[in-house]
């Protein structure tokens, strides 16, 4: 990936102690996206078991909408690529550059979760909440979870935006645009697991 | 305002509720009352509460298990006093009251006495174990320890605010629900554990990024020592495995908080679901616990037999099988619950056959002593006491393993015994010797081994007569959990199972005055060279207790047993021509900080005080904002002040026997030690 090669380049030139820092760094977080992973798989795993528990309510081929998830899904799949456009920059030491992806990134983000929230909010008020079933439930623990993911990462872009402007491309912050880029494509990951195994076969 | 918290939450309704509170509230201010008048304040927040260092985290995380186990253990004897005279009368405690202590006995042992006495004890070591100057993550390190402690506080603050879960530790829906258990207790069990699993899976990670990254050089893999080795499998577990309690956890406090129906009676709930996902991290728990104690024991009968470790390779194969195979079991907790035939045969056969590498490890600690020197210490007589009791715990464990016994046993105090008899001897023994064995390198100073000795024949002969009689009761049908009964023929053996919960304590209490005793004694039984035992691995090299920075040069490792191998070469005591400047962790606030706000929030969510439980989130995310803007985490130790440091340790060793151990009967090192000189 970009962000691996652009860090490899990165620390090239370091000593080191501080090369070996910003490593252990990066492994650590790979584990820690490891063990997050193992939460998303029992969410998923969670919703598969709920899926026909419906106790009479609403199914998912009565609520979602594929205009919506395919709406959401573009969004996110476009910050993913425009936050590999920011790593490019990063990369390339582009402060304007890697600012203004930065901000695309989060825009999209936000987008999605504009999107996400109406859909919650419909269902909601649909009477098709958390509380109506097990289904449901399930439903929205791993989709809002996701949900809850994109908007900590959004704060990360925000704060590392805040960060490239204060201090510039040094070395800490861009290893932290690293760690934040795995989290970033991570969720994506995880979004494309929801829409093949939430939405796709709910509206079959 | 305060949502569902008014005063009726204080427990003014029973005398016995009243003075539990009263004890814990005590404890705290004679805590505060004596910091104050010691006026140690300054040294308690600025050395050790901000403290970064692998080391102080460590002895914080076993002082915090050994508050606790006095806590858990005055659990457990409320139990065995109760049911000791609740034949045809309903005893001294109210049945709500018993649910609670059961329950908060099982979720302090495991998550608060256990988790803690863990990480403290690979906190301290395993760095010093691998050669290097800290964990990879030290703030990460504060931070777990924080949480750790948070979750322990809520605990006990549930026994002044409110009460506590009657659900038992692993808190089974639907009796969990808020239908059937609508007050805050499961609220406080749950967030206790969720905050302070947050926590051990932050742990986890750093103990292995440590491991696999901050390895001295020449440490191979395969040069690690077997404490060392439990601990990185430890670690996968942890990551893995506490996810699941996480989401489990979660989940149940969404039923419960809104109202959802994951695990309810009605609605499409599926309580089967919340077992498999409890178990699927309560298992490898287990082993989490268990593997460093194993490591420990490890380092014990190598060092107290004066041999190398028997079948070091096969004990570092047998610690990885352990942890596949750990996650292939968890249904075994709950064969009765009416899966198929062929799932639960599956289950059973996995389950008997993880009693193969543990067998195999008992057999390498017994050969490892097989023609070894013994020197009987009290962290080899806890070895020992291990050997002899894990060995009948396993095979009651074999039993239960074949599902048609487990219909019979299901629940009943022969389940009971069957996992005390591997905690207590596996787990317990296993921390204790680990506490007694590095207590002069965290110290500098030995512990008695006088009140060690007793401490461990009260802990051993109690535990045989508190869970020897429940095998008997199980045996009998007599259900676990029993607040009182009605049948004669029980009551003999609950009584003798009280006698040994006394000789327990009296096991405790030795350990009390053993430190008590210690600390008096200290100037006697200073440990000048750092190598108080004839050490075979690099923790030994420190000195005791160690530098900030643990070694001023990195050692090079040639070889398993790295420091006897030093110690064999002659280069274990060679002062360097110079030193170079170190950098370490600088002080922080922060993880205290996030620890305490965990803790407000905690407490928000359970009385549904939303706007503190906001105030307390925004404060931890400000919290990890700023630190994660701050690029001057570490300051530099320059090479003069390590010059100073280690031209005091050298001009100490001058003075040193070598060996502390030279006159014990069975001392075989004196070959080791010339070479040394």
């Amino acid at each position: 990936m970009n962000e691996g090669a652009s860090a490899t380049i990165e620390t090239a030139a370091l000593p080191f102690a501080e090369a070996r820092k910003y490593e252990e760094k990066a492994f650590g977080f790979w584990v820690y996206l490891m063990s997050d992973a193992i939460i998303f798989a029992l969410l998923f795993a969670t919703y598969l078991v709920m899926l026909d528990n419906t106790a009479g309510g609403p199914t998912g081929q009565q609520l979602f909408s594929l205009e919506r998830a395919a709406g959401e899904t573009t969004l996110l799949l476009l910050s993913s690529t425009t936050f590999g456009f920011a790593s490019v920059a990063l990369a390339a030491s582009n402060r304007p550059r890697v600012l203004q992806w930065l901000v695309v990134t989060a825009a999209l983000g936000l987008g999605f979760l504009f999107l996400e929230f109406g859909e919650f909010n419909g269902m909601i008020a649909e009477g098709a909440g958390p509380d109506r079933s097990g289904f449901l439930s399930a439903f929205f623990a791993l989709v809002g979870t996701h949900g809850l993911h994109v908007s900590v990462g959004i704060i990360w872009i925000l704060v590392m935006i805040g960060q490239v402007l204060a201090k510039g491309l040094t070395r800490p912050v861009a290893s932290r645009i690293m760690r934040l880029g795995l989290f970033w494509h991570f969720l994506d990951i995880i979004w494309i697991g929801i829409f093949s195994i939430v939405y796709l076969p709910g509206l079959i | 305002m305060f949502g569902r918290l008014t005063i009726d939450a204080f427990p003014f309704y029973s005398a016995i509720a009243a003075s539990g509170a009263a004890i814990t509230v005590l404890g705290a201010l004679s805590v505060i009352a004596l910091i104050t008048y010691l006026r140690a304040w300054r040294v308690v927040l600025f050395d050790w509460v901000s403290s970064l260092d692998h080391k102080k985290i460590g002895i914080m995380y076993v002082m915090l298990a050994l508050v606790m186990l006095m806590r858990g253990f005055i659990d457990a004897a409320m139990m065995r006093s109760q049911q000791a005279i609740a034949l045809g009368n309903e005893g001294y405690l109210p049945a709500d009251h018993f649910d609670q202590i059961f329950t908060s006995h099982g979720t302090i042992m495991i998550f608060f006495m256990a988790m803690p006495f863990l990480s403290g004890l690979i906190n301290h070591i395993m760095p010093q174990q691998i050669g290097a100057r800290d964990v990879a993550f030290p703030f990460m390190n504060a931070v777990s320890l924080w949480l750790t402690a948070a979750g322990a506080g809520l605990v006990l603050i549930s026994l002044v605010i409110g009460k506590f879960s009657t659900a038992g530790w692993s808190g089974y829906p639907p009796y969990s629900g808020a239908e059937y258990n609508p007050g805050v207790g499961v609220d406080y069990w749950l967030w206790a554990v969720l905050i302070a699993g947050v926590g051990s899976t932050m742990s986890g990670i750093n103990f292995l990024v440590t491991i696999l990254k901050c390895r001295a050089p020449g440490m191979h893999l395969f040069r690690m020592p077997l404490f060392t080795w439990t601990v990185f499998v430890t670690s996968i577990l942890m990551i893995f495995a506490f996810p699941a309690l996480t989401v489990a956890c979660g989940l149940l406090a969404l039923d419960r908080t809104f109202g959802m129906h994951f695990f309810t009676n009605a609605m499409g709930g599926n309580m089967m679901h919340y077992v498999n996902l409890f178990w699927l991290w309560g298992h490898p728990e287990v082993y989490i616990l268990i593997l460093p104690a194993f490591g420990v024991f490890s380092e014990v009968v190598a060092t107290f037999s004066q041999k190398r470790l028997f079948g070091y390779i096969s004990l570092v194969l047998a610690t990885m099988a352990i942890g596949i195979l750990s996650f292939t079991v968890w249904l075994h907790h709950f064969f009765t619950m009416g899966s198929s035939a062929d799932v639960n045969s599956f289950f059973g056969i996995m389950t008997t056959i993880i009693a193969v590498p543990t067998g195999v490890k008992v057999f390498d600690w017994l050969l490892t002593m097989y023609r070894g020197r013994l020197i009987f210490k009290p962290p080899m007589l806890y070895t020992i006491g291990f050997l002899v009791t894990f060995v009948i715990g396993g095979l009651s464990g074999v039993l239960l393993a074949l599902p048609p016994v487990d219909y019979v046993m299901h629940n009943t105090t022969f389940l009971v015994a069957h996992f005390h008899n591997m905690i207590i001897p596996g787990v317990l023994f296993g921390y204790l010797a680990g506490y007694m064995f590095w207590f002069p390198k965290a110290f500098g100073f030995k512990l008695n081994e006088t009140w060690g000795t007793r401490s461990f024949w009260c802990w051993i002969v109690g535990f045989y007569l508190a869970f020897m009689p429940l095998y008997v009761l199980g045996l009998k049908g007599m259900p676990r959990r029993m607040e009182h009964y009605d049948i004669a023929a029980w009551q003999p053996h609950l009584i003798v199972a009280a006698i040994g919960a006394f000789i327990i304590l009296l096991g405790i209490i030795c350990l009390g005055i053993q430190l008590a005793v210690s600390i008096r004694d200290r100037e006697q039984t200073r440990d000048l060279t750092g190598d108080p035992w004839n050490g075979r691995s690099l923790e030994w090299a420190t000195s005791s207790p160690p530098a900030p920075y643990n070694f001023a040069i990195l050692p090079n490792v040639q070889s398993i047993d790295a420091f006897w191998d030093m110690k064999h070469r002659g280069v274990a005591y060679q002062q360097p021509d110079r030193y170079v400047d170190i950098a370490l962790p600088k002080n922080t606030f922060i993880p205290a900080f996030i620890g305490g706000a965990a803790f407000v929030f905690g407490f928000a969510v359970v009385w549904y005080i939303w706007w503190l439980a906001v105030l307390a989130l925004v404060g931890i995310t400000l919290a990890i904002i700023i630190r994660a803007s701050d690029d001057e985490t570490e300051f530099v130790l320059p090479a003069r002040e390590v010059q100073t440091i280690e031209d005091a340790r050298f001009a100490k060793l001058a003075k040193a026997p070598r060996n502390e151990m030279v006159d014990d009967p069975g001392f075989a090192g004196g070959s080791v030690l010339e070479g040394s000189t």
